[in-house]
């Protein structure tokens, strides 16, 4: 086990990968020289040179389109959009192509690729720099979604990922890049290391309320678990999905059996969120389990302002959490 | 005017073109019957830009193209029984149904596709030809597209990339001089398409696109740049389209003298003439060629109408490749009784009725004429309004003769 940071384990994944497989190549805006814009890929280019690491002009919609055709065509691009934000520019390539080829085309082609970009926001970065927009890709079927917020379940999505013969959006956190974990040391040789889609983690037990967090939120879910249980004698039940398609909605309905309770948080709007599908499928799966409606925590419905005292006040704290699952508790029956 | 090759080949262009000229005609009436539908959009009076391109390339290269491809992938050689059985959605169609006329594809022969969004091909064309540089293949990418096309985002940032990556792509422009209904000069600020990737590095030349020798050769040129010497081309191939943009198109922008003419430049025609008075093909193959197109679209329409629907129960297969990584691929999660998608064959009562029960709505009340709705205004028309007054209903716009006729 060595302790790592989410960016080195995010790194590493890659470096494993790109040298079990000559057919995985990495392509991005200042992903090579540059080292990568939050250094998530620093040192790549040292390593497997300037054909396989690859610096691209400003042209997200192409740059993904380059990375559907080149998976049509063999390969096994992991492509990196700068950030969430500049997603929307190859939305098209991503929906209409990527998610779609492989249906509409009955299986004659497939688009192993990855497209791995951070969201969020907490860095006064403005309206058009701090989106979360997760709840956009777990919409489109045929693609998978990914939102690891450990260093090693980041290092085993993303090998699993790139391994993943589908098209994956692995969304990262601009926070969580700094943030370190114990990461199971070594490649895998072949086999172990990789972590399955469609497998939550429940992060802390309890028996009175399930918070289940995404991304960063996954850590402030945790945080409020911690208040709750020192200064309310509340314990929640903790989980962090890390895959938002497929989802693993048994081990929350699982939980929701036992606590009877559901709070959600995310930073993203709410109108349509994850929290939004999420709740309904809880209440539609689970209804007779339920002692309250469920709770969902989200970003404030408004575009992330520059003001740092603005900006604090639209994204979920703790203490959103703590008010929302001590809610859920008042409903009781 | 350059020569013409021997006589194999000349009557190998000829049966293509007419091939696809029959099978285009045929999907047109097709599609008046409500066999096929959605959109279709036909390529008549472009066999020449279609067959002149493909016979240019070999095995191994790419061929990657617009929404206008019935043509294309005939051209490369799949089987027109399952492209028309594409045009009526059944299982037997070269993407089992589930892309339709747009997104016709055939992985075997290199026929990457077949695209509904304008210009998105060409970023796919990029990633072709990166793959292909990538692993050290001799394999050249042909990306065909349109006049419109080369308005779109898409354009700019391709041409930008593949000049930078010195990417194996030969970019065709297929210019039929109109973008759905507006005329290349109202579209585009610099009508001399071949000129537009100039300023991103990439040097375009222009051919007649009803000539199917002098494409044969441009194309045959730029493959080698792309081959030999990882140079991306631009051709602008001067062409056009006798009927509408697609078939519910009524043509009001543009003239029929216009039409007709370059109804009198008609490709196959001219080539014929000209094999003839050379003394390369007689009377008879000109009439052999023609004979063989018909026999085989008539086949195809056979083939068509015999194949199956596809099973409500294979909505989701090809959704994802199932692998290790995940152990479920899809979930119906539509109320009541959502299921797994791999469980949709076992589909619990209440889905698989309610499937049925949608999917009653895709029969046809009777088999006649498709109304036209460019000409008889939306499906709306007859309902009541429910807000407010009538909607006015303008004049019915001219009958022109392109899209009201059915050839027999």
């Amino acid at each position: 086990m060595a302790e790592l940071r989410m960016r080195e384990a995010l790194r590493d994944a890659r470096a494993e990968e790109m040298r079990r497989d000559e057919g995985v190549f990495v392509i991005g805006e200042d992903v090579a020289v540059f080292q990568g814009a939050f250094k998530v890929t620093e040192g790549l280019i040292d390593e497997f040179g300037e054909r396989r690491v690859r610096d691209t002009p400003i042209s997200e919609n192409t740059i993904v389109g380059t990375g559907v055709g080149a998976a049509m065509g063999g390969l096994r691009p992991v492509v990196e959009l700068m950030t969430v934000n500049f997603s929307l520019l190859a939305l098209d390539q991503i929906v209409n192509h990527a998610a779609a080829i492989p249906y509409m085309f009955n299986g004659q082609a497939k688009v192993p690729m990855v497209i791995r970009m951070p969201g969020g926001g907490g860095h006064q970065l403005g309206p058009t720099h701090s989106h979360s927009f997760e709840a956009l890709y777990l919409q489109v079927p045929g693609l998978l979604v990914a939102c690891p917020s450990t260093p090693a379940d980041g290092k085993a999505l993303l090998k699993a990922a790139i391994r993943d013969d589908n098209p994956v959006i692995f969304i990262e956190h601009e926070s969580l890049y700094g943030t370190r974990g114990e990461v199971p040391e070594g490649d895998d040789g072949d086999g172990g290391g990789l972590l399955r889609f469609g497998e939550a983690a429940v992060r802390r037990e309890g028996g009175d309320v399930t918070i289940v967090g995404v991304l960063k939120m996954a850590q402030v879910a945790e945080q409020a678990a911690a208040k709750l249980a020192e200064e309310h004698g509340v314990e929640a039940e903790v989980i962090d999905p890390r895959t938002l398609r497929p989802l693993d909605l048994d081990t929350i309905l699982d939980s929701v059996r036992k606590t009877n309770r559901a709070v959600i948080v995310e930073e993203g709007w709410p109108h349509g969120g994850v929290g939004a599908n999420l709740a309904t499928l809880i209440t539609e799966q689970a209804f007779d389990h339920l002692d309250a409606p469920v709770q969902r925590v989200t970003g404030a419905d408004v575009h992330m302002p520059y003001s740092k005292r603005l900006e604090q006040a639209a994204i979920p704290h703790e203490e959103h959490v703590v008010k929302a699952a001590l809610a859920t508790l008042e409903g009781a029956i | 005017m350059a020569d013409l090759p021997d006589a194999a080949t000349c009557y190998e262009l000829l049966a293509r073109m007419s091939l696809i000229r029959r099978f285009e005609e045929e999907a047109g009436r097709q599609y008046q019957r409500a066999k096929a539908g959605g959109f279709l959009h036909l390529a008549i009076g472009e066999e020449a830009t279609i067959v002149g391109t493909t016979s240019a390339m070999r095995e191994e290269d790419f061929l990657i193209g617009s929404y206008r491809t019935h043509g294309h992938a005939i051209a490369r050689g799949t089987d027109p029984k399952r492209v028309m059985a594409e045009l009526f959605g059944r299982v037997d169609g070269t993407s089992g149904g589930r892309g339709g006329s747009m997104h016709i594809f055939d992985a075997e022969r290199r026929f990457m596709g077949g695209y509904g969004i304008v210009g998105g091909n060409l970023p796919l064309a990029a990633g072709l030809g990166l793959s292909s540089q990538y692993k050290g293949e001799d394999a050249v990418t042909v990306c065909m597209f349109g006049d419109g096309a080369s308005n779109t985002g898409n354009f700019g940032e391709t041409m930008n990339l593949a000049a930078l990556w010195k990417l194996p792509v030969l970019f065709l422009v297929e210019n039929n001089l109109y973008g759905m209904g507006t005329a290349v000069e109202r579209h585009s600020a610099q009508t001399d398409l071949s000129k537009k990737a100039e300023g991103y590095g990439i040097p375009g030349t222009r051919a007649d696109g009803m000539d199917v020798i002098e494409v044969r050769e441009a194309v045959a040129a730029g493959i080698r740049a792309a081959r030999e010497e990882d140079r991306p081309t631009l051709l602008e191939v001067v062409t056009y389209r006798s009927r509408g943009h697609s078939a519910a198109d009524p043509e009001v922008y543009r003239e029929p003298e216009e039409v007709e003419e370059w109804r009198e430049k008609d490709p196959i025609e001219t080539f014929a003439r000209r094999c003839v008075e050379a003394d390369v093909l007689g009377e008879r193959e000109v009439e052999q060629a023609r004979e063989a197109a018909e026999r085989e679209v008539a086949a195809a329409v056979e083939f068509a109408e015999a194949s199956p629907e596809p099973a409500l129960d294979t909505m989701y297969e090809n959704l994802y490749a199932v692998t290790d990584s995940i152990g479920w691929y899809a979930v119906d999660e539509r109320s009541p009784e959502p299921h797994r998608g791999e469980h949709e064959a076992e589909m619990p009562e209440a889905a698989r009725e309610l499937a049925e029960a949608g999917a009653a709505y895709a029969e046809q009340p009777q088999e006649g004429r498709r109304p036209n709705p460019a000409q008889s205004g939306d499906a709306q028309d007859g309902l009541e309004s429910r807000v407010g007054s009538e909607p006015e209903v303008g004049d019915e716009p001219e009958e022109v003769e392109a899209s009201e006729e059915v050839e027999d």
